[in-house]
């Protein structure tokens, strides 16, 4: 039973801990921009593109994740198929961060545009009198503030899709948790190697709330 | 030169501006007061397009403001520097940060040229040794001079006021007045919006006095304070000034 702790294997996972903070870090980012679009969308005085945010949002918080993830890996290439009529090979790692980052994407949306619209109104005021055209606003007055009031609950965001890139592994992307049930299969031991895994999943979600503790304290400085 | 033409606004039920008619020449410089709530805010905000007025015309040098008339309504827009009671310094950006911003966004200088202008505007308003403090390290008084000094990299026309010295430490009015005084003297146009009577009698050529929406009375400064011509404004002055 101790012959599973082998530097090959722990390697094994380590690679597999490595892909999921990457699948975590490439979703929160691609649905930061996500947030950022939907939010506007949100926010906008235009009824169509207020629907849809409010749909987008809507869709992706309200299904499962998993479904979410099993639709993108099996149902999107029959509707390629569907159109095209050829065949599509869908690569796990990559459907996978899609379908993370669209879920993410929709609870960044609400969290950036509650964000943005705790940003004292005479922020815009000031902008508007100053003929700032709304781009220029939105990049360097909103929502650099808007982000400064959101970074606890964003940070928590990130964690739970450290956490949820697990659900990855039910299309074969070999992530973390799967690395794990390799091994158990391997060595008909599952307990091992879930405990293994169990530390390496605290382990970075423990260091990131340190890390982001440790910035919002340097960023309440410059206030 | 700013002209009004029976401006009407409401808000909800509540009637904040009723028929205003009102002209502001050159180099004038224009006190609006009146208790709160008597619209002199509304009427401020609505001549800048902070409000979009329910009736009525405004002229900006003889041409009608038209929001609908997209480029040309910024461009009036930006003949006018706006003061507000709470600063509105961009909290994320230093004071050069906040006085270079639109001259480089929105005026299209470049880097250079919006650095010495802001910093010609900060030794004017004596806050050039705070170019690089963020707001929140200054005092309101500083904010504020900070604020008029963005304003005035823009190269208004004209400069309004929304109650400029309001939100601030008794001890630190003087010295946001003082630049306000100093830019008069330099012959800008300005709408003051304010609680401060000395300043609208020493330094402003014109007293407009507001009551539930309606111009009450109109009067040059010192006429206005020493002879109060309606009844409504000699009962205001007699309650704003402790004798």
């Amino acid at each position: 039973m101790a012959d599973i702790f082998t530097a090959d294997n722990l390697l094994f996972m380590l690679k597999g801990a490595g892909f999921s903070l990457l699948l975590a870090l490439g979703a929160v980012a691609i649905g930061c921009v996500l947030g950022i679009i939907f939010a506007v969308f949100k926010l906008s005085k235009n009824k169509i593109l207020n629907w849809l945010g409010n749909i987008y949002v809507e869709i992706f918080r309200g299904t499962p994740m998993l479904l979410q993830i099993l639709f993108f890996y099996l149902g999107v290439p029959v509707i390629y198929q569907r159109i095209t009529g050829t065949r599509m090979n869908a690569n796990p790692y990559i459907v996978g961060l899609i379908a993370l980052s669209f879920n993410s994407g929709a609870y960044q949306t609400e969290l950036i545009r509650s964000g943005i619209q705790g940003v004292d109104k005479g922020q815009w005021e000031a902008c508007e009198t100053l003929g700032i055209d709304y781009k220029t606003m939105m990049k360097e007055i909103i929502l650099p503030q808007a982000f400064k009031q959101i970074i606890p609950p964003l940070v928590s965001e990130f964690i739970m899709l450290i956490k949820d890139s697990s659900l990855i592994s039910n299309i074969g992307a070999l992530e973390l948790l799967y690395s794990a049930q390799v091994l158990g299969k391997k060595y008909y031991d599952y307990l091992d190697p879930l405990i293994i895994a169990a530390v390496m999943y605290l382990t970075m979600t423990v260091l990131i709330s340190w890390l982001s503790k440790k910035l919002e304290r340097r960023l309440a400085v410059s206030d | 030169m700013i002209k009004v033409e029976h401006l009407h606004k409401s808000f909800g039920e509540f009637k904040a501006l009723k028929d205003i008619s009102l002209e502001i020449r050159d180099g004038e410089i224009v006190s609006l007061i009146g208790p709160s709530g008597s619209g002199k805010s509304t009427l401020l905000r609505c001549i800048h397009g902070l409000e979009q007025a329910d009736s009525g015309t405004i002229y900006l040098d003889g041409e009608v403001m038209d929001p609908s008339n997209k480029e040309k309504y910024r461009e009036q827009r930006k003949k006018m520097g706006f003061v507000f009671q709470h600063f509105n310094l961009f909290n994320n950006k230093t004071v050069l940060e906040n006085c270079m911003l639109a001259q480089i966004t929105s005026a299209g200088r470049s880097e250079q040229e919006a650095y010495d202008i802001s910093m010609e505007y900060l030794t004017r308003v004596g806050m050039a040794d705070k170019a690089d403090s963020y707001p929140s390290r200054l005092s309101g008084g500083q904010k504020q001079r900070a604020a008029i000094a963005r304003a005035l990299c823009m190269n208004p026309e004209m400069m309004l006021f929304d109650e400029p010295t309001s939100a601030l430490d008794p001890e630190m009015i003087k010295e946001v007045l003082d630049v306000m005084k100093d830019l008069g003297r330099q012959g800008m146009t300005m709408i003051v919006v304010t609680h401060e009577m000395g300043f609208a009698r020493k330094v402003g050529s014109r007293v407009v006095f507001l009551e539930a929406g309606e111009i009450i009375e109109e009067n040059e400064s010192e006429a206005f304070f020493s002879n109060p011509a309606s009844e409504r404004a000699r009962d205001f002055l007699s309650k704003v000034f402790y004798d």
